[in-house]
Protein backbone atom coordinates (compact mmCIF):
# COMPACT_ATOMS: atom_id res chain seq x y z
CA UNK A 1 0.00 0.00 0.00
CA UNK A 2 2.85 2.67 0.56
CA UNK A 3 5.11 2.96 -1.86
CA UNK A 4 7.82 0.65 -2.35
CA UNK A 5 11.52 1.25 0.37
CA UNK A 6 9.01 3.76 2.33
CA UNK A 7 7.98 2.54 5.66
CA UNK A 8 4.40 3.06 6.87
CA UNK A 9 4.02 5.78 9.58
CA UNK A 10 1.36 3.11 11.20
CA UNK A 11 0.87 -0.81 10.51
CA UNK A 12 -1.31 -2.54 12.01
CA UNK A 13 -1.16 -6.67 11.57
CA UNK A 14 -3.40 -9.04 13.01
CA UNK A 15 -4.55 -7.06 15.68
CA UNK A 16 -6.80 -8.89 18.19
CA UNK A 17 -8.48 -7.59 20.99
CA UNK A 18 -11.20 -8.23 23.20
CA UNK A 19 -12.80 -6.62 26.50
CA UNK A 20 -13.46 -9.82 28.33
CA UNK A 21 -16.10 -12.04 25.98
CA UNK A 22 -16.40 -9.30 23.36
CA UNK A 23 -14.48 -9.58 20.03
CA UNK A 24 -13.95 -5.84 19.76
CA UNK A 25 -10.91 -5.58 17.21
CA UNK A 26 -10.70 -8.62 14.63
CA UNK A 27 -7.63 -9.77 13.47
CA UNK A 28 -7.35 -5.75 12.18
CA UNK A 29 -4.58 -5.50 9.13
CA UNK A 30 -3.87 -1.44 8.52
CA UNK A 31 -1.12 0.71 7.15
CA UNK A 32 -0.95 4.18 6.50
CA UNK A 33 1.47 5.56 5.01
CA UNK A 34 3.37 9.03 5.80
CA UNK A 35 1.22 12.35 4.90
CA UNK A 36 -2.25 10.14 4.28
CA UNK A 37 -5.48 11.22 6.00
CA UNK A 38 -7.03 8.10 6.99
CA UNK A 39 -11.32 8.79 8.25
CA UNK A 40 -12.01 5.27 10.04
CA UNK A 41 -16.27 5.02 9.45
CA UNK A 42 -18.48 3.16 11.65
CA UNK A 43 -21.26 2.61 13.26
CA UNK A 44 -21.39 2.82 17.02
CA UNK A 45 -19.68 0.15 19.03
CA UNK A 46 -17.85 -0.74 15.79
CA UNK A 47 -14.58 -0.64 17.64
CA UNK A 48 -13.19 2.54 15.94
CA UNK A 49 -12.90 4.29 18.97
CA UNK A 50 -10.99 1.17 20.04
CA UNK A 51 -8.77 1.06 16.93
CA UNK A 52 -7.53 4.40 17.21
CA UNK A 53 -6.29 3.85 21.02
CA UNK A 54 -4.64 0.85 20.43
CA UNK A 55 -2.05 2.91 18.17
CA UNK A 56 -0.63 4.85 21.29
CA UNK A 57 -1.43 1.97 23.22
CA UNK A 58 -4.20 3.31 26.08
CA UNK A 59 -5.73 0.23 24.99
CA UNK A 60 -3.27 -2.87 25.05
CA UNK A 61 -4.14 -5.71 21.81
CA UNK A 62 -4.18 -9.16 22.66
CA UNK A 63 -2.71 -10.48 19.71
CA UNK A 64 -0.84 -8.91 16.60
CA UNK A 65 1.49 -6.25 16.36
CA UNK A 66 1.61 -2.32 16.08
CA UNK A 67 4.18 0.02 14.60
CA UNK A 68 4.56 3.43 14.75
CA UNK A 69 7.12 4.65 11.87
CA UNK A 70 8.44 1.35 12.09
CA UNK A 71 8.96 1.15 15.67
CA UNK A 72 7.18 -1.51 17.35
CA UNK A 73 4.91 -0.53 20.62
CA UNK A 74 6.59 -0.52 23.47
CA UNK A 75 5.15 -2.27 27.09
CA UNK A 76 4.56 0.06 29.45
CA UNK A 77 7.27 2.28 30.78
CA UNK A 78 10.09 4.62 29.22
CA UNK A 79 10.36 4.05 25.47
CA UNK A 80 6.20 3.81 25.47
CA UNK A 81 6.03 7.27 26.78
CA UNK A 82 8.74 8.66 24.06
CA UNK A 83 6.88 6.95 21.24
CA UNK A 84 3.70 8.64 22.53
CA UNK A 85 5.38 11.99 22.63
CA UNK A 86 5.36 11.59 19.00
CA UNK A 87 1.97 10.48 18.46
CA UNK A 88 -0.19 13.63 18.58
CA UNK A 89 -4.13 12.29 20.26
CA UNK A 90 -6.95 14.42 20.00
CA UNK A 91 -9.78 13.16 22.33
CA UNK A 92 -13.85 13.03 21.87
CA UNK A 93 -14.12 14.88 25.33
CA UNK A 94 -10.97 17.52 24.93
CA UNK A 95 -9.43 16.28 28.55
CA UNK A 96 -7.49 19.50 28.50
CA UNK A 97 -5.87 19.79 32.04
CA UNK A 98 -8.69 21.54 34.27
CA UNK A 99 -6.49 23.09 36.83
CA UNK A 100 -4.17 24.84 34.44
CA UNK A 101 -4.72 27.62 31.73
CA UNK A 102 -4.91 26.87 27.92
CA UNK A 103 -1.43 28.10 27.25
CA UNK A 104 0.04 25.96 30.31
CA UNK A 105 -1.78 23.19 28.78
CA UNK A 106 0.37 23.83 25.57
CA UNK A 107 3.25 24.40 27.61
CA UNK A 108 3.11 21.67 29.43
CA UNK A 109 4.29 18.57 27.17
CA UNK A 110 7.38 20.25 25.62
CA UNK A 111 8.94 21.38 28.82
CA UNK A 112 8.13 18.63 30.81
CA UNK A 113 8.81 15.74 27.97
CA UNK A 114 11.33 17.38 25.48
CA UNK A 115 12.67 19.57 27.96
CA UNK A 116 12.25 22.95 25.90
CA UNK A 117 13.41 26.17 27.67
CA UNK A 118 10.37 27.69 29.13
CA UNK A 119 10.04 31.09 26.74
CA UNK A 120 10.69 29.16 23.93
CA UNK A 121 7.55 26.62 24.39
CA UNK A 122 5.87 30.27 25.17
CA UNK A 123 6.47 31.28 22.13
CA UNK A 124 5.81 28.44 20.35
CA UNK A 125 2.49 27.78 22.09
CA UNK A 126 1.02 30.96 21.45
CA UNK A 127 2.11 30.75 17.87
CA UNK A 128 -0.01 27.39 18.14
CA UNK A 129 -2.73 29.09 19.71
CA UNK A 130 -3.01 31.48 17.58
CA UNK A 131 -3.13 29.17 14.31
CA UNK A 132 -6.09 27.63 15.96
CA UNK A 133 -7.80 31.07 16.34
CA UNK A 134 -7.54 30.77 20.39
CA UNK A 135 -4.56 33.03 21.40
CA UNK A 136 -6.91 35.27 23.13
CA UNK A 137 -8.32 32.97 25.66
CA UNK A 138 -4.37 31.60 26.34
CA UNK A 139 -4.93 32.46 29.94
CA UNK A 140 -8.48 31.15 30.95
CA UNK A 141 -9.12 27.93 32.24
CA UNK A 142 -10.60 25.29 30.21
CA UNK A 143 -13.60 25.24 31.65
CA UNK A 144 -13.87 29.12 30.94
CA UNK A 145 -13.97 27.92 27.09
CA UNK A 146 -16.66 26.64 24.64
CA UNK A 147 -17.00 23.14 23.50
CA UNK A 148 -14.87 24.26 20.03
CA UNK A 149 -12.64 26.49 21.74
CA UNK A 150 -11.11 23.64 24.01
CA UNK A 151 -10.81 20.75 21.08
CA UNK A 152 -8.84 23.61 19.48
CA UNK A 153 -6.77 23.80 22.39
CA UNK A 154 -6.40 20.56 22.27
CA UNK A 155 -5.32 20.23 19.12
CA UNK A 156 -2.70 23.19 19.84
CA UNK A 157 -1.56 21.31 23.02
CA UNK A 158 -1.01 17.65 20.78
CA UNK A 159 0.32 19.78 17.96
CA UNK A 160 2.93 21.45 20.54
CA UNK A 161 5.23 18.26 20.39
CA UNK A 162 5.39 18.46 16.76
CA UNK A 163 4.05 14.88 16.12
CA UNK A 164 4.59 12.56 13.24
CA UNK A 165 1.01 12.01 12.95
CA UNK A 166 -2.26 12.77 14.79
CA UNK A 167 -5.00 10.59 15.81
CA UNK A 168 -8.44 11.74 16.27
CA UNK A 169 -10.86 9.86 18.71
CA UNK A 170 -14.38 11.57 17.30
CA UNK A 171 -12.77 15.12 17.86
CA UNK A 172 -16.75 16.60 17.43
CA UNK A 173 -18.97 14.24 19.08
CA UNK A 174 -19.32 16.39 22.11
CA UNK A 175 -19.64 19.38 20.66
CA UNK A 176 -22.53 21.72 19.78
CA UNK A 177 -23.59 21.63 16.25
CA UNK A 178 -22.59 24.62 15.53
CA UNK A 179 -19.24 24.51 16.90
CA UNK A 180 -18.13 21.31 14.63
CA UNK A 181 -17.23 23.28 11.56
CA UNK A 182 -14.47 25.26 13.59
CA UNK A 183 -13.08 22.45 14.63
CA UNK A 184 -13.50 20.83 11.05
CA UNK A 185 -11.50 23.70 9.78
CA UNK A 186 -8.23 23.25 11.86
CA UNK A 187 -8.26 19.68 10.82
CA UNK A 188 -8.74 19.84 7.10
CA UNK A 189 -5.52 22.93 7.18
CA UNK A 190 -3.71 20.07 9.23
CA UNK A 191 -4.64 17.50 6.56
CA UNK A 192 -3.49 19.81 3.64
CA UNK A 193 -0.14 20.63 5.21
CA UNK A 194 0.40 16.99 4.95
CA UNK A 195 0.20 15.70 8.37
CA UNK A 196 -0.61 11.81 8.61
CA UNK A 197 -3.88 12.03 10.48
CA UNK A 198 -6.06 8.98 11.19
CA UNK A 199 -9.49 10.13 11.95
CA UNK A 200 -12.43 8.46 13.77
CA UNK A 201 -15.77 10.29 12.98
CA UNK A 202 -19.01 10.64 12.18
CA UNK A 203 -18.94 13.70 9.93
CA UNK A 204 -19.45 12.06 6.60
CA UNK A 205 -18.59 16.23 5.03
CA UNK A 206 -14.73 16.03 6.46
CA UNK A 207 -14.43 12.72 5.49
CA UNK A 208 -15.57 13.69 2.01
CA UNK A 209 -13.37 16.99 1.63
CA UNK A 210 -10.57 16.22 3.68
CA UNK A 211 -9.93 12.63 3.63
CA UNK A 212 -7.48 10.35 1.10
CA UNK A 213 -8.79 7.43 2.48
CA UNK A 214 -12.00 5.92 4.13
CA UNK A 215 -11.87 2.79 6.51
CA UNK A 216 -15.66 1.35 7.10
CA UNK A 217 -15.80 -0.72 10.34
CA UNK A 218 -18.01 -2.79 11.30
CA UNK A 219 -18.20 -5.24 14.35
CA UNK A 220 -14.56 -5.11 15.24
CA UNK A 221 -13.83 -5.65 11.21
CA UNK A 222 -12.28 -3.97 8.49
CA UNK A 223 -15.21 -3.87 5.97
CA UNK A 224 -14.30 -1.40 3.42
CA UNK A 225 -10.81 0.21 2.96
CA UNK A 226 -11.01 2.60 -0.20
CA UNK A 227 -11.28 6.21 -1.71
CA UNK A 228 -14.31 8.67 0.22
CA UNK A 229 -15.54 8.97 -3.75
CA UNK A 230 -15.84 5.31 -4.36
CA UNK A 231 -17.02 5.23 -1.16
CA UNK A 232 -20.29 7.22 -1.26
CA UNK A 233 -20.78 6.39 -4.53
CA UNK A 234 -20.59 2.82 -4.61
CA UNK A 235 -19.35 1.22 -1.63
CA UNK A 236 -19.35 -2.69 -2.10
CA UNK A 237 -20.44 -4.25 0.86
CA UNK A 238 -24.06 -4.45 2.32
CA UNK A 239 -22.97 -3.43 5.55
CA UNK A 240 -21.61 -0.03 4.26
CA UNK A 241 -24.49 0.24 1.44
CA UNK A 242 -27.12 -0.07 5.12
CA UNK A 243 -24.54 2.35 6.99
CA UNK A 244 -24.70 5.22 4.58
CA UNK A 245 -28.42 4.71 3.68
CA UNK A 246 -29.26 5.45 7.39
CA UNK A 247 -27.00 8.61 8.10
CA UNK A 248 -27.27 10.13 4.16
CA UNK A 249 -31.43 9.84 3.98
CA UNK A 250 -32.04 12.84 6.61
CA UNK B 1 -9.78 30.57 89.96
CA UNK B 2 -7.44 32.74 90.93
CA UNK B 3 -4.95 30.00 90.75
CA UNK B 4 -4.77 30.11 86.95
CA UNK B 5 -1.87 32.69 87.02
CA UNK B 6 0.14 29.38 88.73
CA UNK B 7 -0.40 27.54 85.49
CA UNK B 8 1.40 28.06 82.22
CA UNK B 9 -1.84 27.21 80.02
CA UNK B 10 -1.08 29.13 76.88
CA UNK B 11 2.53 26.95 77.07
CA UNK B 12 1.03 23.65 77.29
CA UNK B 13 -1.91 24.79 74.28
CA UNK B 14 1.48 25.89 72.85
CA UNK B 15 3.16 22.27 72.85
CA UNK B 16 -0.30 20.77 71.34
CA UNK B 17 -0.26 23.71 68.27
CA UNK B 18 3.45 22.27 67.75
CA UNK B 19 2.23 18.46 67.84
CA UNK B 20 -0.60 18.93 65.70
CA UNK B 21 1.54 21.30 63.20
CA UNK B 22 4.45 18.94 62.59
CA UNK B 23 2.34 15.62 62.39
CA UNK B 24 0.45 17.41 59.85
CA UNK B 25 3.02 18.42 58.02
CA UNK B 26 4.77 14.82 58.24
CA UNK B 27 1.66 12.99 57.43
CA UNK B 28 0.29 15.27 54.45
CA UNK B 29 4.03 14.44 52.98
CA UNK B 30 3.60 10.53 54.07
CA UNK B 31 -0.07 10.16 53.66
CA UNK B 32 0.62 11.52 49.54
CA UNK B 33 3.74 9.07 49.32
CA UNK B 34 1.36 6.25 50.69
CA UNK B 35 -1.25 7.07 48.23
CA UNK B 36 0.66 7.02 45.07
CA UNK B 37 1.91 3.57 46.17
CA UNK B 38 -1.74 2.39 46.43
CA UNK B 39 -2.76 3.57 42.63
CA UNK B 40 0.71 2.80 41.00
CA UNK B 41 1.08 0.23 38.65
CA UNK B 42 4.36 -1.75 40.58
CA UNK B 43 2.39 -4.64 42.77
CA UNK B 44 4.86 -4.30 45.34
CA UNK B 45 4.13 -0.76 46.38
CA UNK B 46 0.46 -1.29 45.59
CA UNK B 47 0.50 -4.25 48.50
CA UNK B 48 2.82 -2.34 51.05
CA UNK B 49 0.31 0.89 50.54
CA UNK B 50 -2.68 -0.99 51.02
CA UNK B 51 -1.08 -3.29 53.71
CA UNK B 52 0.46 -0.47 55.77
CA UNK B 53 -3.50 1.94 55.45
CA UNK B 54 -5.10 -1.41 56.98
CA UNK B 55 -3.18 -2.28 59.84
CA UNK B 56 -1.74 0.96 61.15
CA UNK B 57 -5.40 2.65 60.73
CA UNK B 58 -7.03 0.01 63.01
CA UNK B 59 -4.22 0.38 65.86
CA UNK B 60 -5.38 2.43 68.69
CA UNK B 61 -3.28 5.36 68.83
CA UNK B 62 -2.22 5.18 72.66
CA UNK B 63 -1.08 1.62 71.61
CA UNK B 64 1.09 3.84 68.60
CA UNK B 65 2.15 6.43 70.74
CA UNK B 66 3.13 4.01 73.87
CA UNK B 67 5.07 1.54 71.11
CA UNK B 68 7.03 4.24 70.47
CA UNK B 69 8.11 5.42 73.55
CA UNK B 70 8.49 2.00 75.29
CA UNK B 71 9.08 -0.06 72.16
CA UNK B 72 10.92 2.03 69.91
CA UNK B 73 12.58 4.37 72.49
CA UNK B 74 13.32 2.60 75.52
CA UNK B 75 13.92 -1.26 74.13
CA UNK B 76 14.49 -0.72 70.55
CA UNK B 77 17.15 2.11 71.64
CA UNK B 78 15.78 4.91 69.04
CA UNK B 79 16.53 8.05 70.06
CA UNK B 80 15.31 11.24 68.40
CA UNK B 81 17.34 13.57 70.42
CA UNK B 82 20.67 14.26 71.70
CA UNK B 83 21.00 12.23 74.94
CA UNK B 84 23.54 14.72 76.83
CA UNK B 85 21.41 17.26 76.38
CA UNK B 86 19.46 19.15 78.49
CA UNK B 87 15.74 18.17 78.33
CA UNK B 88 16.59 15.33 76.43
CA UNK B 89 13.56 13.10 77.74
CA UNK B 90 11.01 15.66 76.92
CA UNK B 91 11.97 16.70 73.81
CA UNK B 92 13.19 13.11 72.51
CA UNK B 93 9.13 11.93 73.83
CA UNK B 94 7.86 14.86 72.02
CA UNK B 95 9.60 14.24 68.33
CA UNK B 96 8.50 10.30 69.54
CA UNK B 97 5.05 11.49 69.37
CA UNK B 98 5.22 13.56 66.10
CA UNK B 99 6.35 10.66 64.88
CA UNK B 100 3.76 8.06 66.08
CA UNK B 101 0.67 10.75 65.02
CA UNK B 102 2.25 10.90 61.84
CA UNK B 103 2.39 7.09 61.13
CA UNK B 104 -1.38 7.18 61.98
CA UNK B 105 -2.64 10.21 60.75
CA UNK B 106 -0.81 9.75 57.10
CA UNK B 107 -3.13 6.58 56.53
CA UNK B 108 -6.21 8.93 56.87
CA UNK B 109 -4.66 11.68 55.06
CA UNK B 110 -3.55 8.94 52.04
CA UNK B 111 -7.63 7.50 51.93
CA UNK B 112 -8.67 11.09 51.88
CA UNK B 113 -6.28 11.70 48.92
CA UNK B 114 -7.03 8.27 47.12
CA UNK B 115 -10.36 9.35 47.35
CA UNK B 116 -9.90 12.33 44.98
CA UNK B 117 -7.86 11.01 42.91
CA UNK B 118 -11.53 8.76 41.66
CA UNK B 119 -12.51 12.60 41.14
CA UNK B 120 -10.18 13.19 38.28
CA UNK B 121 -11.76 12.07 35.51
CA UNK B 122 -9.40 9.12 33.85
CA UNK B 123 -9.06 11.64 30.76
CA UNK B 124 -7.23 13.82 32.61
CA UNK B 125 -4.33 10.79 33.12
CA UNK B 126 -4.97 9.14 29.87
CA UNK B 127 -4.35 13.01 28.28
CA UNK B 128 -1.27 13.04 30.11
CA UNK B 129 0.36 9.65 28.97
CA UNK B 130 -0.96 10.18 25.48
CA UNK B 131 1.33 13.56 25.34
CA UNK B 132 4.35 10.88 26.74
CA UNK B 133 4.25 12.15 30.27
CA UNK B 134 5.38 8.98 32.43
CA UNK B 135 3.39 7.49 35.24
CA UNK B 136 5.18 9.72 38.08
CA UNK B 137 4.85 13.22 36.20
CA UNK B 138 1.35 12.29 35.16
CA UNK B 139 0.92 11.85 39.17
CA UNK B 140 2.62 14.68 40.10
CA UNK B 141 1.62 17.33 37.45
CA UNK B 142 -1.43 16.42 36.38
CA UNK B 143 -3.45 13.96 39.09
CA UNK B 144 -2.38 14.60 42.46
CA UNK B 145 -2.62 18.83 42.49
CA UNK B 146 -6.28 18.14 40.92
CA UNK B 147 -6.94 15.67 43.66
CA UNK B 148 -5.23 17.54 46.29
CA UNK B 149 -8.23 20.38 45.73
CA UNK B 150 -11.11 18.15 46.05
CA UNK B 151 -10.23 16.92 49.09
CA UNK B 152 -9.40 20.12 51.49
CA UNK B 153 -12.63 19.65 53.16
CA UNK B 154 -11.83 16.17 54.14
CA UNK B 155 -8.09 16.64 55.02
CA UNK B 156 -9.87 19.59 57.37
CA UNK B 157 -11.58 16.30 59.41
CA UNK B 158 -8.36 14.92 59.54
CA UNK B 159 -6.76 17.91 60.92
CA UNK B 160 -9.15 18.75 63.41
CA UNK B 161 -9.43 15.11 64.43
CA UNK B 162 -5.43 15.33 64.78
CA UNK B 163 -5.57 18.46 66.93
CA UNK B 164 -7.84 16.08 69.70
CA UNK B 165 -5.93 13.09 68.83
CA UNK B 166 -2.60 14.80 70.32
CA UNK B 167 -3.96 14.55 74.10
CA UNK B 168 -2.72 11.31 73.72
CA UNK B 169 1.33 12.35 73.81
CA UNK B 170 0.11 12.89 77.68
CA UNK B 171 0.50 8.89 78.08
CA UNK B 172 3.99 9.25 77.07
CA UNK B 173 4.40 12.46 79.33
CA UNK B 174 4.65 15.31 76.53
CA UNK B 175 3.25 18.44 78.35
CA UNK B 176 0.48 19.01 75.96
CA UNK B 177 -2.67 20.72 77.03
CA UNK B 178 -4.17 17.68 78.38
CA UNK B 179 -1.52 16.59 80.53
CA UNK B 180 -1.81 19.83 82.37
CA UNK B 181 -5.37 19.77 82.54
CA UNK B 182 -5.01 16.19 84.74
CA UNK B 183 -2.93 17.82 86.98
CA UNK B 184 -5.12 20.83 87.12
CA UNK B 185 -8.23 18.65 88.15
CA UNK B 186 -6.01 16.29 90.67
CA UNK B 187 -5.03 19.84 92.00
CA UNK B 188 -7.94 22.11 92.27
CA UNK B 189 -11.71 21.39 92.89
CA UNK B 190 -13.20 23.09 89.91
CA UNK B 191 -13.38 20.10 87.54
CA UNK B 192 -16.48 21.13 85.52
CA UNK B 193 -14.91 25.28 85.04
CA UNK B 194 -11.53 23.21 84.38
CA UNK B 195 -12.82 21.12 81.91
CA UNK B 196 -15.02 23.65 80.28
CA UNK B 197 -12.01 26.13 79.92
CA UNK B 198 -9.86 22.78 78.39
CA UNK B 199 -12.65 22.03 75.61
CA UNK B 200 -12.94 25.61 75.05
CA UNK B 201 -9.31 26.24 74.65
CA UNK B 202 -9.53 23.05 71.76
CA UNK B 203 -12.90 24.58 70.12
CA UNK B 204 -10.55 27.91 69.77
CA UNK B 205 -7.92 25.37 67.71
CA UNK B 206 -10.16 23.28 65.93
CA UNK B 207 -13.09 25.83 64.79
CA UNK B 208 -11.03 27.95 62.61
CA UNK B 209 -9.08 25.55 61.02
CA UNK B 210 -12.67 23.46 59.72
CA UNK B 211 -13.78 27.63 58.88
CA UNK B 212 -10.73 28.21 57.10
CA UNK B 213 -9.71 25.23 54.95
CA UNK B 214 -13.74 25.23 54.18
CA UNK B 215 -13.49 28.21 52.43
CA UNK B 216 -9.73 27.34 50.94
CA UNK B 217 -11.40 24.17 49.48
CA UNK B 218 -14.19 26.13 47.75
CA UNK B 219 -11.79 28.74 46.30
CA UNK B 220 -9.33 26.13 45.03
CA UNK B 221 -12.31 23.61 43.80
CA UNK B 222 -11.26 22.57 40.21
CA UNK B 223 -14.17 23.86 37.12
CA UNK B 224 -15.07 21.72 34.83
Amino acid sequence: MSAPGTVPMIRMAGVDKFFGPLHVLRSIDLEVPQGQVVVVLGPSGSGKSTLCRTINRLEPIDSGTIEVDGQPLPAEGKALARLRADVGMVFQSFNLFAHKTILENVMLAPVKVRGTASAKAREEGMALLERVGIANQADKLPAQLSGGQQQRAAIARALAMKPKVMLFDEPTSALDPEMVNEVLDVMTSLAREGMTMLVVTHEMGFARRAADRVVFMADGEIVEDTTPEEFFTSAKSERARDFLGKILSH
Amino acid sequence: MDYLSKYDLLGAFWVTVQLTVLSAVGSLVWGTLLAAMRVSPVPLMRGFGTAYVNLVRNIPLTVIITFSAVGLSSTLGVVLADKNEHGFFEVNNFRLAVLGFTLYTATFVCEAIRSGINTVPVGQAEAARALGLGFGQTLRIVVLPQALRSVVAPLANVLIALTKNTTVASVIGVAEASLLMAEMVEKQADLLPISALFALGFVVLTLPTGLVLGWIGRKVAVKR
